[in-house]
């Protein structure tokens, strides 16, 4: 049975395009029929965060005028053919969609897919409310920081009032050596605040500064980031994955690993 | 501000932890800061009338709680009042 997911955090810059990106392509390893779809009309970037900002045609808003079909705008994906892109138009801007179109684009989607990810755009106007429309489970992204974390309870708010059932929570670019000297939020503090469920954890890595200027997800490499987005790729897919111990070198606080199983 | 706190600076993380519970108890019930302040004050004079309390320990905040009807949850303004002490004679 497919799902369509949404990945949402209400305020900008938290990392949902670099989620999407990889979580998508995450699923894609684990050899599932996997599309994205930009829903940031006007400030389109995950095509260039996958790399294939070279090959759009077509674009979400051809789509839903009907100036092409579905499999014209899809862009496969350069390394995995389960794995396609429907961008979103740069020149247009979030009234040129309205949620009853996104919410019939998705389903239609169904059909050919097992995942149907939404990448949304940061705000609660039309944009978001487009985004959302479809999604039958919602991933907010957050930084351990006030104000995401603030942005990350009112979107839950206005997730819930939609009537989305399965909210999870990732919590992204956490220090934990900011943590270790009381500077950081505690990733139990940010679940205790939200009171949602903990899908990943996500070290802030450079790696993915380096991935996402190469326009290749890390997801799947050897690097922190990359295998925490592997974890939550399968936990997406009903694996159930232990947390990955972030203080890689001592065993005396291996605690994270214990605590959120 | 209590006399171990001046000397030990709390650590930011736990300060952000803190202003971001009592921004959200505001955001979440639509009822702001200063009017909690004012039922945390009001609360304050009149318990301490009857007793003594701590009123630097006082924690006043908007959660929700399962309806005992079946309206599912409602928000409940929650408090949790240290007594010191009570007044041998009420109302001097």
């Amino acid at each position: 049975m497919s799902e369509v997911i949404v990945i949402t955090s209400g305020k900008g810059g938290v990392g949902k395009t670099t989620t999407t990106a990889n979580v998508g392509t995450g699923l894609a390893q684990l050899n599932k029929k996997v599309v994205l779809i930009d829903t940031d009309i006007g400030l389109r970037n995950l095509d260039v965060v996958m790399g294939l900002e070279n090959r759009i045609v077509y674009n979400l808003v051809d789509v839903i005028e009907g100036n092409c079909r579905i499999k014209q705008a899809l862009i496969k994906d350069k390394k995995y053919p389960n794995l396609a892109l429907l961008p979103s138009a740069q020149t247009r801007d979030k009234s040129a969609v309205s949620p009853e179109q996104m919410k019939k684009l998705t389903d239609e989607l169904r059909e050919e897919f097992d995942y149907i990810l939404l990448d949304c755009p940061a705000g609660i106007e039309q944009g978001f409310q487009n985004a959302i429309a479809g999604a039958d489970r919602a991933v907010v992204v957050t930084t351990p920081e006030v104000s995401a974390i603030r942005d990350a309870d009112r979107i839950i708010g206005l997730l819930e009032a939609n009537e989305i059932k399965k909210i999870q929570l990732i919590v992204n670019r956490l220090r934990m050596d900011m943590v270790k000297r009381g500077d950081m939020m505690t990733v139990e503090d940010v679940c205790e605040i939200l009171s949602i469920n903990l899908i990943g954890v996500v070290p802030d890595d450079e790696q993915i500064v380096i991935s996402t200027n190469q326009g290749e997800p890390l997801v799947g490499s050897d690097a922190m980031a990359g295998r925490a987005f592997s974890n939550i790729c399968k936990r997406i897919a009903g694996e159930d994955v232990p947390f990955l111990d972030l203080q890689k070198k001592s065993g005396v606080f291996a605690r994270l690993a214990g605590l959120f199983k | 501000m209590s006399f171990v706190d001046f000397f030990r600076r709390k650590n930011s993380g736990d300060v952000a932890r803190d202003r971001l519970k009592l921004v959200l108890v505001s955001d979440r019930a639509n009822c702001s800061p200063e009017i909690m302040e004012k039922i945390k004050n009001d609360i304050i004079n009149v318990i301490s009338k009857y007793m003594e309390i701590d009123s630097e320990g006082l924690d006043i905040q908007i959660t929700q709680t399962e309806s005992e009807t079946d309206n599912g949850k409602v928000p409940a303004l929650y408090a949790n009042i240290p007594i010191k002490g009570m007044h041998l004679t009420s109302g001097k």
